[in-house]
């Protein structure tokens, strides 16, 4: 196995607050890694670092094995990784089938003076929203859908561009139990296809059933990482949640 | 029990309760800490409570009187004050204006009068300082700031979320020691929510645990923190275990 994804003494200061703090991470081909951590902790600083939504006080980011230090978030999701919000960001006047076709599209004249969506686009748009199970609403806007429904559609929408990598930010964050089940199953059988997945989540019971290794951060710094049972079994972790 | 919850189902999208039939009550001078993990519904207890929630099953039951889906001023009118997560005070007025504004349903000016001094007691340095900026104040200052403005209904009881939320280990130390001083002086019953839960639970008499919208551990708030279950709530169970408890 390689790794696909590595942050190397990684920084991040938002005044006099560090949020990450010169941390190194590493994501192996093929798993699923949990990241988890109290409120506060910098998991989804730690995101926006990966994706380019910030740069990086200092330390590197590596992307399959290329420098994605500093790139804008096209560019690194060009490199094969995309992810999801905590709150879904969707546009929510077009319809469910729009959505999965926008993120893909390459800005050019053809939009202009050619069809609106090509058919091969169409066609893989269908497959995913038919194994999300949400194919009886491509023509609704997007605003319409549940809170879950437009989970899965931003999580469907991220796979039109094949990526190699899938960052998650609370992907069961306002979802209820079956919802969670049918995501945690789609998370798998995508694995199982190749995807690798760095997921960030809260719902303990989900994240330890469903990664094979979890890493803990605390204070911008990972505080320790394995498999679900070693760190449920880590005193540090405990007290990290627990405060002093 | 000065406050009891029944049975309480509540949340904020269609088919996903937040709250799942939760029950837990709190005594009369007693200082109650609720801490869990994210998402477990501590925040929406209260929001239950103050009534800016509406239940769609359970009971909220105050000094007797079910206050299940009453509107948040009249839940006000019973006594319940709620001071919410994060900064709530107003940055633009001054420190005596923020206390006032808290007074705003009290229509005679004697009482108002009665209970800032009350309140300038509690707080000398609101005195000192009630010309200043409420915006200027640091972030422990506004938070006691906002406890004194909620103070002016002279409730019987408080609700507080997070107090210690945003602010480093010295500051946050000062809060809960105000709140607990609080208490010793003025006999108030407070029900509060805390990510921090040793510093939370060192000034309250008892604890909850909360998960996934149950309570699933209560106990003395000295002891709480000693139940092994507490790791398994924090780190994970399983996910199907929403029946029983843990």
């Amino acid at each position: 196995m390689s790794v696909v994804l590595r942050t190397e003494g990684i920084s991040k200061h938002f005044g006099g607050i560090v949020a990450v703090d010169s941390c190194t991470v590493e994501v192996q081909e093929g798993s699923i890694t949990g990241l988890i951590g109290p409120n506060g902790s910098g998991k989804t600083t730690l995101f926006n670092l990966i994706t380019g939504v910030y740069r990086p006080d200092e330390g590197s980011v590596l992307v399959l094995g290329r420098p994605a230090t500093g790139l804008e978030p096209h560019q690194i999701c060009h490199l094969g990784l995309s992810r999801t919000f905590q709150i879904t960001r969707l546009f929510w006047d077009l319809t469910v089938l729009e959505n999965m076709i926008v993120p893909v599209r390459k800005v050019g004249l053809r939009p202009l003076f050619g069809p609106g969506m090509l058919g091969s686009e169409v066609e893989r748009a269908l497959d995913l929203l038919e194994r999300v199970g949400l194919t009886h609403l491509k023509d609704e806007p997007a605003a319409k859908l549940s809170f879950g429904q437009q989970k899965l559609l931003e999580f469907s929408a991220i796979l039109m561009s094949d990526p190699d990598v899938v960052l998650l930010d609370e992907p069961a964050g306002g979802v209820n139990p079956t919802m969670i089940r049918f995501i945690m199953d789609l998370i798998r059988s995508l694995n199982k296809e190749g995807v690798t997945f760095l997921v960030v989540e809260h719902n303990m019971s989900m994240i330890m059933e469903l990664s094979d290794h979890v890493i803990v951060m605390d204070q911008g710094r990972t505080i320790a990482e394995g498999p679900p049972a070693d760190v449920q079994e880590n005193p540090l972790v405990l007290e990290a949640y627990l405060g002093s | 029990m000065l406050l009891e919850l029944r049975d309480v189902v509540a949340g904020y999208l269609k088919n996903v309760d937040v709250l799942q039939g939760i029950n837990l009550s709190v005594d009369l001078g007693e200082i109650v800490c609720l801490i869990g993990p994210n998402g477990a519904g501590k925040s929406t207890v209260l929001r239950v409570v103050s009534g800016l929630l509406t239940p769609s099953a359970g009971v909220v039951v105050f000094d007797g009187q079910d206050i299940s889906g009453v509107r948040p001023d009249l839940v006000l009118q019973h006594g319940i004050a709620h001071v919410p997560q994060g900064h709530s005070s107003f940055p633009e007025m001054s420190v005596l204006e923020n206390l006032l504004m808290g007074a705003y349903t009290v229509g005679d000016r004697d009482v108002r009068d009665r209970r800032l001094q009350a309140v300038f007691e509690l707080f000398p340095w609101f005195k000192e300082r009630s010309k200043q900026r409420a915006g200027n104040l640091s972030g422990g200052q506004q938070k006691l700031l906002e406890i004194g403005r909620a103070l002016m209904l002279e409730p019987r009881m408080m609700l507080l979320d997070e107090p210690s939320l945003g602010l480093d280990p010295k500051k946050s130390h000062t809060v809960f020691d105000t709140i607990g001083r609080l208490r010793e002086e003025t006999g108030i019953t407070v029900l509060m929510v805390e990510q921090n839960a040793r510093s939370g639970l060192r000034i309250s008499d008892r604890g909850y645990v909360l998960e996934l919208g149950k309570e699933r551990l209560e106990r003395r708030a000295s002891e709480l923190l000693d139940d092994p279950k507490v790791g398994q709530l924090y780190l994970g169970g399983s996910i199907n275990d929403s029946s029983g408890r843990a």
